[in-house]
This record gives C-alpha cells, structure tokens and sequence, in this order.
C-alpha cells in the first residue's frame, strides 16, 4: 500500500463518524469603513509610513524627474528595470540599467544598487503592496536582492480598501509577492530592526493623475 | 575559528552543522519546569517578550470591528477542510502536479525525512538552506539531513541564533525569545565563523549591528544555494498555491532563488479556495506578530517558467495528524495556524520557557498538540496535559478558536484513566499512565470512606489526635504530590466533630 493509500486511509477511518459541519459564515466586514478615494489612498500612505517605507506623491508628468532625484540621492549607480516598465519612467542619462533577465545570476543582482516598478495593486487597511511578476514588475528576485526599492503605485487605480478586495483582483497562478514596508525582524528582543535580507530600504510613490 | 574575514567563507571541510541536541530522555514537564524557572535571566527575558507582544497584539486586533467574526470564520473554514481532508489533499494534488510540482506523501517523520534527503540526493547538492518551518523541526530534519552529509542552513534569524548557539528553539514564533542581545552577540562572535563568514570583531550588541551580522553571514548562502527547504502556512486546494508569510525575506530567498524548492507541509494546513486567505491574512499576522500584514507574503503555484525554482516538491506530512483527527475533541488541535498568541498569554509558558514543554509546540497549543501527535507513552507527553492552570486566556485570544482548555481537560482524562486513542491509524485501548495509579487508589479509598460516614469519623479523629505526627511531605507514591504543594495542616478537631459539638451546645 502506498504511502498516499495509507494517509488517505487513515483520515477515512478517523472521520467516519464526523457530524456533518455547518455553514462557513463570511459575515465578516468585506471593507473596514467608507472612504473616498482620496481617503484611501491617504490611509495607505500612513499605513506604509508606520512600517517605515519612505512615501512619496507625485503625477505622471513629474515622474521622471522624481525618481531621478531618489536614484541621486542614494548614490545609485544602476538600476533594475523589468521589461514593462513604461520607457518614459526613467529618462535617459541616469544610473546603468540593468534589463531584468533570466540568466542573470543573483551574484550580479547583488551588484545593482536599486530597482524601480510597478505593482499589481495596493492594499489601504494593511499597507501593502502586492506584485504579480507582470510586465512592469519583473521577476520576484529583483525586487529582493537590491538594497533599495522604488515601486509606484497609480492612484487612486490600484488601491483597494481591503485584503478580501484585493485577492478576486489577483490571479493565483502567478507568483505573487505581498510587501508590507521594507524587510524588518523582530527576533533580538522584540525590537523591530528593518533591512535584514530584503531592501533595506522601500519607497513607494503614489503617482495620481494631474 | 577566528581571524580576519578575507571574502571567502570558511567552509569545514566536511560541513557539519551544529545539531540540535539529540533529547530521547526528556523530562516530564514539572521536572523541566523547575529548572526553568529558577533561571532569573530567562524569566526576565521571556517576561519582557510575552508582555510586549500581547499587548501590541491586543491593539492590533482592536482595529478590527469584525475580528469574531473572522474567528468564527476562519474557525468554520479549518473544521470544513478537516470534515473533508481526503477530498481536499487529493484536489491539492491534482492542482499542484498541473501546475508543474511533484507531491509526496509521509506516512511518517522517517518517511518524509528519507524523500527530502532523497530529493537533496538527486540534486547533487550537499548543503540545503531553509525557511523556519515548524513542521521540518517536528521530523527533526536537519540532524536526518546531517547524517546523510547535507548540510541545512537555517536562516531565519532567530532560528540561526538557536541554531548557532547549539540550542533548542523556546517560541513558535521567536525561537530565541530567551535569549538576550549580549547571549546573541557572544552566540555570533563564537560560532559564526564555523558555519560561513564571522561576526566582525567589533561586535556590538545592538540589535541592528546583530541583524547586519546575519544579514553578511546569510548572504552568501543564499547566492549560491541551488536547494531549498520551506513549510508554509497555507495550501489551497482548489488552486495548488502555497503561501508562505515572513518577515525578513530569508523566506523569499529561500523560495525564489535556488533551482529546486522542496516544502515540507503538515496535511491539516490545506484551506479549499483562494477566497479562504482572506480571512487568515487578516488574523495570523495580528495574532502573531501583532502587525496588520507581515512584511513579506510570498504565493506560489507549482513551477513559473524563468521565474523562481524550476522544480517544486510538496511532501504531504501526516506524523500523527490523521490519529488527532480520530479523537473528536483533540482534532480541533490540527485548526492551529502556528500564531503563537497562545503562548504570550500563558503564565505558565512566561514562567517555564518554550524548553520545558520538550517539544518544537510550546505553550498550551504544544500542551495539547505534542501528546496527540507523539501519543502519551512518554512522561513527557504525559505530562503536558497537566502543564496549564486552565485559566482560559489561550482559548480567548486565539483566532481560529481552539478550546484549549477542554482539550487538556480530555487529554488529562485519557492519561489519568487510558481508554480509546488512534495510533497509527490504529485504535488502541490505552492504560492508565503509571503516575496515576496511585492516584486512582487514593480515590477509591475516599469513595469508601465518603460511602462510610462511621469509618470517615474515626478515621479524622484518629488523624486528629496524632497531628503532632502528621509529616510535611508524604511518603511513596504521594510524595510528588508534595513535592509542589504544602501539606494542609491537621486541625485539632475534624469540622464534623466540631458541628456536632456546636449543635449541642447551642440553643435553638
């Protein structure tokens, strides 16, 4: 009998006198509160602040020089760029970019000083961010490895109020990243360190529509 | 070793990592306690950490209007899952393999530690780095994997620390919670140079310069590692993805960087739909860390071409699982989502410490999920059931609802009187356990004595007039009894004497 026969067999026997169960309730609040638009994005903001990633706001047309100024100010000399990532982001003349490639080993990822995407969504109540590996977000590595993350989120777009807004939006089958400011431990005496393995640093630029 | 760090790790030449004690004599909980809890260090630290974090965790779900709601739900979703575990575990199969990952089945700890070395084999790999997974410690994992020449780097900070420091983990949730930040420093400034590249020599005992030390160390085990090995919280069945929530992206790495990725995953952690995340990514990081959302979630669906692993295993662990399902008042134990709020809240746990429980499951979820899952032969599992005051808080604060209490209560019943139990998917009628036999006589001598008022009355004043005599600790088998308790002192007249005396002497 094989091992799966085996387990199988055994959850059988162990239920075969288990009461039929009730009803799943999902009574539960789909959305903590009423916002405006504004509002959310405003509360995503703190949310994100309160676990130290650094928030900018912006709009499309000033973009550019914005992360030029985030990239300068950390000395960047190169910068991770997925495929998607829209051209016009990033002006000419900046750090090295670096195309995100599948060949590319995690030693010469080590070497990049910082990567700029986008994200598939944002979640308001949690502060988080999630990243779906899409076009204009990259392989999950890259945005682990460099020290320094710059991810831009369109608002008020890709905000939602709640996690159970956020998961129908998300496709299962693609591997998802959920980030909740930067890499941070608490294993020294509960007190919270950030920048242990991932980026030691998250900025996230709220680019609304001017 | 020390020395200069010169940029190439100092591999032993045969990479033997420190094991975890090997404990096969553990001993039973009051035993381990006792030793604890003169250990005025631990107790101090241990104190700090559980007072910080429950009341942290207290406002964090305040936030939330709808959390019994949530705890009802999240309740109702694992009961389901468990009423249908077979269903579920085989469309968990189906979606994993179409998904293009390999599932395996462990009937067993040895079992499921011979696929994982067996899969590390195949690799060619000698070393393996890993994700905290309370499941790969519960089949003791690495020292499996070290006997067979493969090194596994844990790399999670406070597991490094526990395992650096050659010690046990003491929390689910922060295995070093007993040690302090000078322990932590002299753990680095020993041993890291043994395992990889040392802790500078300057080495502070700031929790930052700590963090920075094992964030050097780790790194370069993380760029060259070719195999990983994870658990993960969650398992959905209808889609195959797996979901792994951290805090310091050791899982991430771990997860997306090697070329292989194996997770070893108890059955009971399988949830149907991916709509059911909804509710444990609200109430796991609040109960554990006390945090809206954990810093990194990662979600996985088999094999995504180009990026991350190109192989995923999934071993499917049973190690006692299905024979908590066949007890009905110990299965809601397999609800456990691994928060550990029932420990910070226990003041048995903040006084005892994590290493008393002899368990990788501390604290009152490990009270009664050890003895089911290892059974109640040893005195230690034994012993769990009774290592609780039954004040109730862990049942209060845990947020998929588990009755903690009554489960002890059953627990003690089924050690103090045997009675039926699954082993191995087989029922067994247990005896009482030895410990209790003494106690099981005393009760029936006071069944005869109560259904004898005479023999009772002469009894107490016999016991009456040789007070003087009455020892403070009793003699033989009641002497474990008074080893922990004071001995009531003998009044000079028993209360019946003194009624009937009263009844007398008082006019009515």
């Amino acid at each position: 009998m094989s091992s799966k026969d085996r387990v199988l067999g055994r959850i059988r026997r162990a239920l075969r006198d288990a009461a039929p169960e009730g009803e799943i309730p999902r009574d539960y609040l789909p959305v903590h509160g009423v916002r405006t638009p504004a509002a959310r994005v405003d509360l995503l903001a703190a949310h994100l602040a309160e676990y130290r990633a650094v928030v900018h706001r912006t709009h499309e047309e000033a973009l550019p020089a914005l992360l030029t100024r985030l990239l300068d100010a950390r000395g960047a000399r190169s910068v991770l760029v997925p495929p998607g990532l829209p051209p016009h982001w990033l002006p000419a003349g900046g750090p090295t970019r670096v195309p995100d490639r599948a060949e590319s080993t995690p030693y010469e990822l080590d070497l990049v000083d910082s990567v700029v995407t986008g994200c598939a969504l944002a979640v308001a109540e949690t502060g988080t961010i999630v990243l779906d590996g899409g076009p204009d977000q990259g392989r999950r590595r890259i945005t682990l490895i460099p020290d320094h993350h710059v991810c831009v989120i369109r608002v008020p777009d890709q905000v939602v109020d709640s996690v159970p807004q956020a998961l129908p939006l998300l496709d299962p089958a693609r591997p998802l990243t959920w980030i909740s400011g930067p890499s941070a431990t608490s294993d020294i005496e509960l007190d919270r360190v950030e920048g242990v393995h991932g980026p030691r640093t998250l900025e996230v630029v709220l680019m609304g529509t001017q | 070793m020390t020395g200069t760090y010169l940029g190439m790790p100092a591999m032993p030449a045969t990479p033997r990592m420190p094991a975890v004690p090997a404990t096969p004599e553990v001993p039973s909980f009051p035993e381990a306690a006792r030793e604890a809890v003169r250990d005025g260090v631990l107790r101090a630290n241990l104190r700090h950490a559980t007072h910080t974090i429950r009341d942290k965790r207290a406002r964090a779900v305040a936030e939330l209007a709808d959390w019994d709601r949530l705890r009802a739900a999240g309740r109702a979703v694992k009961d389901h899952t468990l009423r249908h575990l077979d269903r579920y575990l085989l469309q968990l199969e189906e979606a994993v393999t179409a998904a293009g990952g390999t599932v395996h089945w462990a009937a067993d700890a040895d079992e499921a530690n011979r696929i994982v070395t067996d899969l590390v084999r195949a690799t060619g790999e000698r070393e393996v780095v890993k994700v905290k997974s309370m499941a790969t410690q519960e089949i003791g994992l690495n020292e499996a994997l070290e006997a067979a020449g493969i090194a596994a780097y844990e790399t999670d900070l406070a597991e490094l620390i526990v395992q650096l420091g050659h010690d046990r983990p003491s929390h689910i949730l922060v295995p070093a919670i007993h040690r302090n930040r000078a322990e932590i420093r002299d753990v680095f400034r020993t041993e890291m140079g043994r395992w990889g590249r040392p802790a500078p020599g300057s080495l502070g005992d700031d929790p930052r310069e700590l963090a920075e030390a094992a964030r050097l160390h780790l790194r370069e085990k993380f760029l060259r590692a070719k195999v990983a090995v994870s658990g993960a919280n969650f398992m959905v069945a209808e889609t195959g993805t797996m979901v792994v929530l951290e805090s310091e992206g050791n899982g991430r790495m771990c997860l997306t960087l090697p070329e292989t990725l194996i997770s070893v995953v108890g059955i009971e952690k399988v949830v149907p739909t991916f709509r059911d995340l909804e509710i444990f990514l609200q109430t796991l990081p609040r109960s554990s860390t006390a945090e809206r959302m954990n810093p990194y979630t990662t979600m996985w669906t088999g094999t995504m071409k180009g990026d991350g692993p190109t192989a995923f295993h999934l071993v499917l662990l049973d190690n006692g699982r299905t024979d908590t399902l066949a007890d009905e008042t110990g299965r809601q134990a397999l609800r456990c989502i691994r928060c550990s709020a029932c420990l910070n809240v226990c003041p048995v746990y903040e006084r005892a410490g994590g290493h008393a429980y002899g368990s990788v499951y501390p604290g009152p979820i490990g009270a009664i999920l050890s003895p089911q899952l290892r059974g109640t032969a040893r005195a230690i599992d034994a012993s769990l059931p009774y290592a609780s005051t039954l004040c109730g808080a862990c049942y209060e604060v845990c947020p998929v609802a588990i009755d903690i209490p009554e489960v002890l209560v059953h627990l003690r019943e089924r050690v103090a009187q045997g009675g039926p139990a699954t082993r191995a998917g087989i029922r067994v009628t247990l005896r009482p356990a030895d410990g209790h036999t003494a106690e099981r006589a005393a009760m029936r001598a006071a069944r005869l004595l109560l259904d004898h008022p005479g023999a009772l009355r002469a009894g107490e004043r016999l016991l009456a007039r040789a007070r003087r005599l009455a020892p403070r600790r009793l003699p033989g088998a009641g002497r474990a009894w008074t080893d922990s308790r004071e001995l009531p002192t003998v009044p000079p007249e028993s209360f019946r004497d003194w009624w009937a005396a009263r009844e007398r002497s008082t006019p009515r």
